[in-house]
């Protein structure tokens, strides 16, 4: 044990206080050790999203399989602009969420607070750009249930796409709305000046995590957009 | 005389909100224990009720719609609130970091936050419990489920989805506990085996749990926005629910199985005072039931009409499933042979556990062969069967466990006549109730009816009669355990003697478990090079 007084700021049970940064929890030896745990934690629970997104990709493809027609059909119905904007929006809020890591690992906690909201604005653009798709497809009664209307020769497939459309854009939907909560957190803790070269460690976490949302889209668009659409693309 | 250490986890800090608010994993293996047994309390009355109505031929006690709630909630409970976080949530939270002569868990706030979603998911359930149960079986094979069952699926099928992710964020709280938090010296090799079954779970608990978790929220999209993903009239798969389930639901039964065959390991050392017999591979069967379990899930659908030859690639697998299992079976009894073996309560679990897990374990391979599958399936063999792994094989192992880790927990030593008498009315209560199942689902006595031909009359009030055993050597166990926390001895530091960080420091522990780091030089179960002091 230190005889030395803990600075006020320090967490923590007292031994080695001086040599601990603020940041580091007691049960762990060092800042290291904690940055390596918090890094393969996270990594283990983006191995458990690719599972709880792969039921559905199975789902997909076993329909895709059986029903390649209503697929066609179905996908032709979903608006490839407004998509391939989201897309782009998307990639492009990965971009400034790289960059706001890179600030907190310089240390400029001003940068990881402005590229922190960017991401979170792009985000909002997405969100907003896919609720009026949402709100196009309940206009036209393409809403799986029993209101559920469809003119074509496989209608009772094509509804079972449209299922699995509003299953997995929502459930990406839902984990970016939790993403905007975990923004917010590290925006504040920007906004506190509480990262430096030493301590970044909730920004990487919270990029692995807004990165792999964003990789979800990427499959999502192709396999739910971009179904036998090589036609109308020109 | 040994006293009481003065300063433990138990009194460091007093009242209510000292333990709704600990991030201490032993306190929070404590919390898990409070609910998983409440948990156990509720399947445990649902079985009796069963076994009750299944005492006379007709249906008598109860209509066959309200025997099939209590049948699904029997299993609901203890499927997601018992066996699967039985020994990883409980003794795994109280143990690994102790074993691993670590502070605590990687991740302390996420540990109580995984107890909290495991406390919400059982309200849920319990809620649909209170409210008229369901009907589905644990199962929830659509299309029953989404379009005919008028039951709470709803309530229960949230409670089975929050519940999963308690076990999935565990299962992320033990992988990095292990990867980074061990003691220096603490090298993969030597560690005890208990650890290497927890790895092993833990890894079917983050690739598994979230396909179910997806699969039933498939069905209450289903059911509750009209979504139809399984639905046949559109042209939708139920078989396909089948394969999403079972992906899950059959590796589950490794969740439920590898955490006690750990703790049996550390037993069976301990009480014959001689190392694990080829540690290598029963730490390697772990990891490889774990990855094996993943690929056998088709063989409870032989008669659901999937392709014959897929069938045949599972029925394969599911036999290559047994090689791991039997290897930790031949090895464990060939770490008794030639050793010194001392006869406490634990050491009866185990026994009792070798035993029932060899005749459930050969069973399966009754129903892994396609041809006899089609005659046994869903009947009485297959209910055998399953509670002779879970009951016989995971609730054996937990109390093993239970029992060998008591002293650490509490700092007291139960009455070790009155806990063998349990463990014995509890193996014999156990036999009783079960092995007649055997005979009469290979009869034909199919799961799931609240009546039966006069005939099998006997054999159903055997296993009732049974089942009124295994209940009082429950209560007894736990009346055992219940009776040292206020007059059991004062246990010690070491009661048994074992090798393991966890024996190197005080019992109860102290909040952040050593005084000071340990350093560990050698293997594990080094009881070769260990005074032998038997009180």
């Amino acid at each position: 044990m230190s005889e030395v007084a803990a600075p006020a700021h320090a967490v923590g049970h007292g031994h080695d206080a001086l040599h601990h940064h603020a940041a580091q929890q007691h049960h762990f030896e060092s800042l290291d050790q904690q940055h390596e745990a918090s890094t393969l934690g996270m990594w283990f629970f983006l191995v458990q999203e690719v599972m709880f997104f792969g039921g559905l990709f199975t789902a997909y493809m076993v329909y895709r399989i059986w029903y390649p027609e209503a697929w066609a059909e179905g996908s032709r119905e979903l608006d490839i602009l407004l998509g391939g904007i989201n897309t782009v929006v998307l990639i492009g809020s990965s971009l400034t969420m790289a960059l706001a890591v890179r600030s907190a690992q310089v240390g400029s906690n001003k940068g990881a607070f402005r590229w922190t909201m960017l991401t979170m604005i792009l985000g909002l653009t997405f969100l907003v750009i896919k609720f009026f798709e949402y709100e196009h497809k309940f206009e036209l009664n393409h809403v799986p249930g029993a209101n559920f209307v469809f003119e074509g020769p496989h209608a009772n497939q094509v509804e079972i796409f449209l299922s699995l459309y509003f299953a997995m854009t929502g459930l990406h939907a839902l984990h970016m709305i939790i993403g905007f909560g975990i923004l917010a957190w590290v925006a504040w803790l920007a906004h506190n000046e509480r990262f430096s070269r030493e301590w970044s460690t909730p920004v990487e976490m919270t990029g692995l995590y807004w990165h792999f949302v964003d990789i979800v889209w990427i499959f999502l668009f192709p396999l739910l957009y971009l179904v036998d659409r090589a036609g109308q693309l020109g | 005389m040994t006293t009481q250490p003065t300063t433990t986890y138990l009194n460091v800090t007093h009242g209510l909100a000292s333990w709704l608010l600990t991030k201490d994993h032993k306190r929070i293996g404590l919390l898990y224990l409070v609910v998983v047994s409440i948990a156990f309390a509720l399947g445990g009355v649902f079985a009796g009720l069963i076994r009750l109505e299944l005492l006379t031929p007709p249906g008598d006690m109860v209509t066959s719609d309200l025997y099939n709630r209590i049948f699904t909630m029997h299993g609901v409970a203890m499927v997601f609130f018992v066996l699967i976080p039985a020994v990883p949530a409980i003794l795994g939270n109280f143990v690994l970091p102790l074993q691993l002569g670590a502070k605590d868990v990687a991740f302390p706030k996420l540990n109580l936050l995984s107890w909290y979603i495991f406390v919400i998911g059982f309200i849920f359930t319990a809620f649909a419990m209170v409210m008229g149960g369901v009907d589905t079986g644990w199962t929830f094979y659509t299309p029953y489920s989404t379009t005919a069952s008028n039951s709470n699926v709803m309530a229960a099928g949230v409670g089975v989805f929050i519940t999963g992710f308690s076990s999935i964020l565990t299962g992320v709280n033990f992988m990095v506990t292990i990867h980074r938090m061990r003691a220096p010296g603490l090298t993969w090799f030597r560690l005890p085996l208990f650890v290497w079954a927890l790895y092993a779970t833990s890894l079917v608990q983050i690739l598994g749990t979230p396909v179910v978790a997806i699969t039933v929220l498939m069905v209450a999209m289903e059911r509750g926005l009209g979504l139809g993903i399984f639905d046949p009239t559109l042209g939708g798969d139920p078989v396909l629910f089948q394969h999403l389930f079972w992906f899950y639901s059959h590796p589950a039964v490794y969740i439920m199985i590898l955490p006690p065959m750990g703790a049996i390991s550390e037993c069976i050392a301990c009480f014959s005072r001689k190392t694990v017999f080829g540690y290598s591979f029963v730490a390697f069967s772990s990891l490889s039931i774990a990855v094996f379990g993943f690929l056998v899930w088709a063989h409870h659908m032989f008669v659901a009409g999937i392709s014959p030859y897929s069938a045949m690639v599972f029925s394969f697998l599911t036999f290559a499933v047994a090689i791991p299992s039997a290897v930790k079976t031949f090895n464990w009894t060939a770490t008794l042979y030639r050793g010194a073996i001392w006869f406490k309560a634990p050491m009866m679990y185990v026994y009792g556990f070798l035993g029932l897990f060899l005749i459930g374990g050969l069973t399966g391979l009754f129903l892994a062969s396609l041809g006899t599958d089609v005659h046994i399936h869903d009947t009485y063999f297959v209910v055998a069967h399953f509670h002779y792994i879970m009951v016989g094989g995971a609730i054996m192992g937990y109390l093993a466990g239970l029992h060998f880790w008591w002293p650490k927990m509490t700092g007291r030593m139960y009455s070790d006549g009155l806990a063998k008498v349990g463990a014995a009315l509890i193996f014999i209560g156990f036999n009783l109730t079960f092995f007649p199942q055997f005979i009469l689902g290979y009869m034909g006595m199919p799961r799931r009816y609240h009546m039966y031909p006069p005939e099998w009359e006997m054999l159903n009030v055997l296993s009732t009669g049974g089942a009124g055993i295994l209940g009082i050597g429950y209560l007894l166990a736990v009346g055992a355990l219940l009776w040292s926390l206020k007059y059991g001895a004062v246990a010690g530091d070491n009661p048994w003697h074992a090798t393991g960080l966890e024996w190197t420091t005080q019992s109860p522990p102290l909040p952040e478990n050593f005084v000071e780091t340990p350093i560990v030089t050698e293997p594990a179960y080094n009881y070769a090079h260990r005074e032998i002091k038997v009180v």
